[in-house]
């Protein structure tokens, strides 16, 4: 089973509740679903879709070719008809589009006549497609009975019931009335939990014991804002919708100065405002955790698509010298796991931690089994209490063999927590003494640097360990490139090889051999500059050749990646 | 020993003359009266010669960014709300470079107090306008002149229902001590706008000037009354009014935030052992 449903129609018609509810259904039935969203900077109108692909094997990454196309408007149809498959089938509603289709595998579904009917409300014509499209794949309505049951809990048995009885008038209607329908779904299997990367970013951030999370609105990285808002209560932590970025970050920064794990999260713009308290944060030695969820710049660019373009922008970001850490997550579990690492190195290393994600993986939704909690880290590295109190003298940035002073909090004790973003002495007062000044950037560069390579771990390599085509990428084209390294392993030897903590690099390199065995490397980003090969070239002197790029703002698909790499090949 | 020299800070760069000498004594007082120590409390400071403040008496300290001191003052007292803290700034650093940050300070009513040292000109770099330099005042950037408008910090933050607005003047170090205790015993976002002559580039707002134009407020002065408040805070010209100019009795933005109402933020464990229950949604 490897199916692709296509939800398509103008932004406010509901594309995202029936896509929700059904890739829902799908994780609930056991299936490995991926899902992936193409939508416009406004709130009605203009074109918009909902991909789903459900299998019963493990899938990272959107098909091309989509077997059912759930036509909310005409453009849909207009649009994405050639991408059907041979048995691919369309579902509309002659009432919306003002037009009736006598091509065979074109079902005409009377979503609003039998939501009003059935429903009674209009409001329920969503809920009649999602029937429909269950009632094509021929599923056991059981699961999305169950499901719709839960959705609207809070809404009451009688919107409950209305939707009960829209949906199964879908599911009949489309089951009867699909004669060419031939898809054969998997039976059921045990739940899976399906989780975006906005939202996994959110969770491995409370899972690290995150207490205070400020932020300005912004696209694609709202997700991460609302998630934690969304918990704010359960787990404790203060939101902070800030005036601007700059306040975003200062507030991060002082939350964590004062003694608890703070975070903030923007997109490209926003932290273009963040860079000066990146630095500040770097000069006085505050842990701090960004989000970065890249979207196509420059300026305010395409709002509501997907770029891997701010690699430059946040590795450099900060006046002055100072260590930082870049990690790339390329999927929600990675997200979730990097996040709880980005939090332990910040703190460990009294460092700013960002994480680089974008609109494709801010928004995709994947499925898991579980996440394995155990594989959590969450160590306090604070000086406080008795500890802090029975120390004879304390100075915040005093010299140490690796560089890392206590971080003591501010109020604990007798003893005074001073810090500057002027060159300071040990104690945090300022001063120009060339002296200290060596010093100060020895022990947070030189001593801390090598420490912090040490934790990083390197490149993972998917795919034959002898390879001689080896594809290179980094961060959210993870599953697009396995996908592809899947079809072409048919035929080459082939791997890939993914970067998800991109900088520092590791200390370790024995996988660089890779890079001089194969005959054919090929670098692939979604930027037009090929920002990471350059950085590769900076960290390892290694000029990459071959590069394929996207960067009209929309992700890749397996087969047309998988296209493009042919042409390399050949 | 001398009881001020708990407070004792190192060795301050100002020019000598300095009305910032008089706030540093007038403040140290006060912490003195006030019976805090010097870890009882955490400065906040940005850039300029007020962002040197806390290296010149003891406490703990986070001399920031330029115009920044709000946002670091704030995310410290939402993470530790037991802890007393107060943002040093100049007129430069607080209502230029800052500003946007002072609107929404206000706004929240965290309870932080900010202390302003307007001296109307830009000191460390030397001379340039300031957002409160009178129109019509030739510096070296403002060769034609300062065209805009003055900057009213008291008239903004009465408008934006601040709840302590006062003005005090570095050549009273008792009123001032006076002042700066009235805003830390007041609860919430305390302004005080302190006068503070600037001896080495400001030849025009002396402390002669100041001097013979501030009046203190009379006794029964109503400082609750918005609408009075806002027609004093628009003296200036001629005579100059000292004191406390406005206050309320709103509740503090931490005071509304359910989840520190018990205990502090920094005081509350992480619920990372309820990972799993959080986990359990996705499903």
């Amino acid at each position: 089973m490897d199916y692709s449903i296509k939800i398509g129609g103008e932004a406010g018609q509901g594309i995202q509740t029936i896509g929700d509810i059904l890739s829902h259904i799908f994780a609930k039935a056991g299936y490995h679903v991926f899902t992936h969203q193409d939508y416009e900077s406004r709130i009605r109108g203009g074109h918009n879709f909902y991909q789903i692909r459900i299998s019963d094997k493990p899938i990272t990454a959107s098909r091309s070719k989509i077997d059912i196309l759930v036509a909310l408007d005409k453009d849909s149809i207009l649009q994405h008809k050639e991408e059907l498959t041979q048995q691919g089938q369309v579902l509309y509603d002659s009432a919306y589009l003002k037009e009736k289709f006598s091509n065979a595998n074109f079902i005409d579904v009377p979503f609003l006549e039998l939501a009003l009917t059935q429903g009674g409300s209009k409001l329920m014509a969503n809920t009649v497609a999602v029937g429909a499209v269950i009632g094509m794949l021929g599923m056991n309505p059981k699961i999305m009975f169950e499901h719709i049951e839960k959705t609207f809990k809070k809404k009451g048995e009688e919107i409950i019931n209305s939707n009960l009885r829209s949906a199964e008038a879908g599911y009949k209607y489309a089951k009867e009335k699909c004669l060419t329908c031939s898809f054969m779904v998997s039976g059921f299997e045990s739940p899976k939990m399906l989780i975006t990367g906005n939202e996994a970013i959110g969770a491995g951030a409370i899972a690290s014991g995150l207490k205070f999370y400020s932020a300005y609105p912004m696209t694609p990285s709202t997700g991460i804002f609302n998630f934690v808002s969304d918990h704010a209560k359960d787990f404790e932590i203060i939101v902070e919708q800030a005036e601007d970025e700059i306040a975003a970050v200062n507030m991060a920064i002082g939350a964590s100065f004062a003694g608890v794990r703070a975070m903030t999260g923007t997109s490209g713009g926003g932290f273009a405002l963040m860079v000066e308290g990146i630095s500040l944060a770097g000069m006085t030695e505050t842990p701090l955790v960004i989000a970065l969820a890249q979207r196509p710049g420059p300026a305010t660019g395409l709002p509501t698509k997907t770029e891997q373009a701010d690699l430059f922008f946040a590795l450099f970001a900060g006046h002055g010298e100072f260590p930082k850490v870049l990690f790339a997550p390329g999927t929600p579990e990675e997200a979730f796991f990097l996040t709880n690492k980005a939090f332990d190195l910040a703190e460990r290393y009294q460092i700013t931690v960002i994480i680089l994600t974008d609109q494709y993986l801010a928004d995709s939704q994947w499925s898991y089994e579980k996440f394995n909690l155990s594989n959590l880290k969450y160590k306090d590295y604070r000086l406080k209490g008795e500890e802090f109190k029975r120390l004879k003298e304390y100075k915040r940035h005093t010299f140490t063999e690796t560089g890392v002073s206590p971080l003591g909090i501010p109020g604990n004790s007798f003893h005074l927590v001073i810090t500057d973003s002027d060159e300071h002495d040990e104690e945090g007062h300022i001063t120009e003494e060339a002296f200290i000044r060596n010093k100060m950037v020895e022990k947070r560069l030189f001593k801390k640097l090598p420490l912090i390579q040490k934790e990083i771990e390197p490149p993972k390599l998917y795919g034959t360990k002898e390879p001689e085509i080896l594809l290179l990428c980094w961060g959210s084209t993870y599953g697009i490139v396995r996908e592809v390294v899947d079809e072409l392993s048919k035929s080459y030897r082939v791997s890939m090889l993914h970067f998800s903590e991109i900088f520092p690099f590791p200390e370790e390199k024995s996988w660089l051999h890779l890079l001089r065995k194969a005959n054919l490397v090929i670098n692939i980003e979604q930027n037009a500059t090929s920002q990471f090969a350059k950085l590769f070239r900076m960290e390892t002197g290694i000029k990459i050749e071959k590069h394929i790029n996207r960067f009209d703002g929309r992700p890749f698909t397996v087969d047309e990646l998988l296209e493009r790499v042919y042409e390399q090949i050949r | 020993m001398n009881k001020l020299d708990k407070f004792k800070g190192i060795q301050p760069a100002w020019c000598p003359g300095c009305g910032n000498f008089s706030i540093l004594k007038a403040f140290n007082e006060a912490m003195d009266e006030l019976g805090l120590e010097p870890h009882d409390f955490v400065i906040v400071s940005g850039i300029g010669q007020a962002g040197k403040f806390p290296h010149y008496t003891r406490c703990n300290t986070f001399n920031g960014l330029h115009g920044r001191t709000l946002p670091v003052a704030t995310g410290i007292k939402l993470a530790n709300h037991k802890l007393r803290v107060f943002a040093v700034a100049g007129d430069g650093d607080c209502y230029g470079e800052g500003g946007n940050h002072l609107v929404h300070a206000i706004r929240r009513n965290i309870d932080v107090k900010l202390f302003v040292h307007d001296n109307q000109i830009y000191g460390l770099t030397k001379g340039q306008a300031s957002p409160t330099t009178m129109k019509g005042i030739v510096t070296k950037t403002q060769p034609f002149g300062v065209f805009s408008e003055q900057f009213n910090p008291l008239s903004l933050a009465i408008a934006l229902n601040c709840s302590f607005v006062a003005r005090a003047f570095a050549g009273d170090i008792t009123h001032l001590k006076e002042i700066i205790k009235s805003a830390i015993n007041h609860k919430g976002f305390s302004l005080v706008d302190i006068l503070q002559p600037c001896v080495s580039f400001n030849k025009i707002n002396t402390f002669e000037w100041y001097k013979e134009r501030v009046y203190y407020l009379p006794a029964d002065y109503d400082p609750t009354d918005r609408v009075k408040a806002f027609e004093k805070s628009l003296e200036w010209e001629d005579r100059i009014p000292l004191g406390i100019i406005y206050l309320n009795k709103r509740p503090t933005y931490e005071e509304l935030i359910p989840i520190i109402r018990e205990k502090t933020l920094l005081e509350q464990e992480p619920l990372i052992h309820r990972i799993g229950d959080l986990l359990a949604k996705f499903y």
